[in-house]
């Protein structure tokens, strides 16, 4: 409690002592976590551990039942959602509206008119690897594109702080990893923070500067792992390897 | 092939119609053959077509009033919890009523003129399009809802760029339903008392003993019923271009 007239400066994200509980199930037990300015955290654990609740919590759509959970030196709920930008496994585009006006759906969320929502989202699209497709339904996308469609409208309002639920779950391996060195060159070049849910170890490995691993329900976290690798990360390399296997290892496989 | 097919049940069923109705068995005051259907279409055609408008006209002004009402009614239901838990069981009433009792009452109260018809018709086509628009209103994935919450949309947002376009084809089904029932509802509004119209027509015929008037008279009615169902189609394809594949027509 002493340290949170500081914690706002250094830490944009922190969890202190989280607790969930759902009727008779405990989904997060005691959670303690904090992200610094830019910095990407993966949190990695068995399906069911509460990753998704941790996610909820932090994005202000749902609140601990014990604890308290900080965004940018705020613990109301509605701060929260301002502060985060929140990005589901799914892309759930809407199948009405062409690529554009998808990316252009946050900010108008946000009350700018849709016209110039539009006109702010379009210069995204060359650097992004849509260019030409602004005018596509989602239904005309392939998976990689609509992903980065989804991507675009979680990045446009310029929330300083992104949630990534499982982000590539839905995608078939190969777009996945070049999706993840694609997201990896992105952040590099305008970091953010970022916190990353994920099952996939590998994807936590290529992507985060620090791994906190939870155990099986209810979650704690159980080792928090750092990341030192050099960029951009190689994942044939034997330093990746040591790191996966302490990765595992916490994970109890 | 899908229209060919059609095409060919139809001719089948008129073939067949044709010859029942040319057994010496029967009567032809209770069958009209096809051809006698025919000749009476032909030749009391200004008649019958000068109270297919008047019916035509009952038809869209009471669907028009069930769609508006649907719609208001729908989405307000829809927004609140409470309306929509009080006014549901009545919603469900209002169709189990048996318009065809309700129809002279409403006579009673309106007299003679459109208003009774109109009536019956919005009261029978509300139904359908305002159970169809809650449920599609009610069809969005809640992992959508929050990601609009986390986006900080307010709820009139939310309603105008998801709910409402979710639930678009489900009004249009709606709209499917309530077209065919219209024109059953005229009918109705009509035999219950009215001075001019297909329905009353048909009853008419019916007491004179005109069988083919009669059966002209059903043709036009169904013919009504058909072509306000592919118009509610075509408007669908361009409302909900997205939703192409589940077409059908």
């Amino acid at each position: 409690m002493q340290t949170k007239a500081e914690a706002p400066a250094t830490e944009p994200l922190s969890l202190s002592d989280v607790t969930r509980r759902y009727r008779r199930v405990t989904a997060l037990e005691g959670v303690d976590l904090s992200l610094r300015l830019d910095e990407v955290l993966a949190v990695v654990g068995p399906s069911g551990c509460g990753k998704s609740t941790l996610l909820e919590l932090v994005a202000g759509l749902q609140e601990p039942d014990a604890g308290s959970v900080t965004v940018l030196g705020a613990t109301d709920a509605v701060a929260r959602r301002a502060a985060c930008a929140f990005m589901p496994q799914r892309d759930l585009l809407l199948p009405w509206r062409d690529a554009l006006a998808n990316a252009a759906l946050a900010l108008e969320c946000q009350g700018v008119p849709r016209s110039e929502a539009r006109r702010q989202a379009e210069p995204l699209f060359e650097r992004f690897g849509l260019a030409e497709f602004e005018r596509a339904r989602p239904a005309e996308l392939s998976g990689g594109m609509r992903q980065r469609v989804a991507f675009l409208r979680t990045l446009l309002p310029g929330r300083p702080v992104l949630l990534l639920d499982e982000p590539f779950g839905g995608l078939d391996s190969l777009t996945r990893s070049s999706m993840q060195r694609w997201l990896a060159g992105a952040l590099a070049q305008e970091p953010r923070t970022v916190l990353l849910v994920t099952h996939d170890v590998e994807e936590a490995i290529v992507l985060a500067d620090r791994i906190a691993v939870l155990s099986p329900r209810p979650g704690r976290v159980v080792a928090e792992i750092q990341v030192e690798l050099a960029r951009p990360r190689d994942v044939t390399s034997a330093e990746f390897g040591d790191v996966k296997r302490r990765v595992l290892e916490a994970l109890g496989l | 092939m899908r229209y060919a097919l059609a095409a060919l049940l139809l001719a089948l069923f008129v073939l067949a119609w044709q010859g029942v109705a040319s057994l010496h068995s029967v009567d032809d005051l209770t069958l009209a053959s096809p051809v006698e259907t025919f000749d009476a279409l032909r030749d009391d055609w200004s008649l019958l077509w000068d109270n297919a408008l008047v019916t035509l006209v009952e038809v869209l002004l009471g669907l028009a009033i069930a769609t508006v009402a649907g719609v208001a009614f729908g989405v307000a239901m829809h927004l609140f919890r409470p309306l929509r838990n009080a006014a549901y069981p009545l919603l469900v009433a209002s169709q189990a009523i048996p318009v065809v009792v309700l129809a002279p009452l409403f006579v009673l109260a309106f007299d003679y003129g459109i208003g009774p018809k109109l009536a019956i018709v919005a009261l029978i086509c509300f139904f359908p399009i305002t159970v169809n628009l809650l449920d599609g209103l009610r069809s969005v994935e809640p992992e959508l809802l929050k990601l609009m919450r986390s986006m900080g949309a307010s709820r009139l947002r939310t309603l105008r760029s998801v709910e409402l376009p979710s639930a678009l084809p489900f009004l249009f089904s709606g709209l499917k339903v309530a077209a065919t029932v219209s024109v059953i509802g005229a009918v109705f509004g009509e035999w219950a008392g009215a001075e001019e119209g297909l329905g009353r027509l048909v009853l008419l015929g019916n007491n004179q003993l005109q069988t083919p008037r009669v059966y002209a008279g059903i043709v036009l009615l169904t013919l009504m019923a058909v072509a306000l169902f592919v118009l509610v189609v075509l408007a669908e394809r361009v409302a909900c271009p997205w939703n192409r594949k589940e077409q059908s027509v």
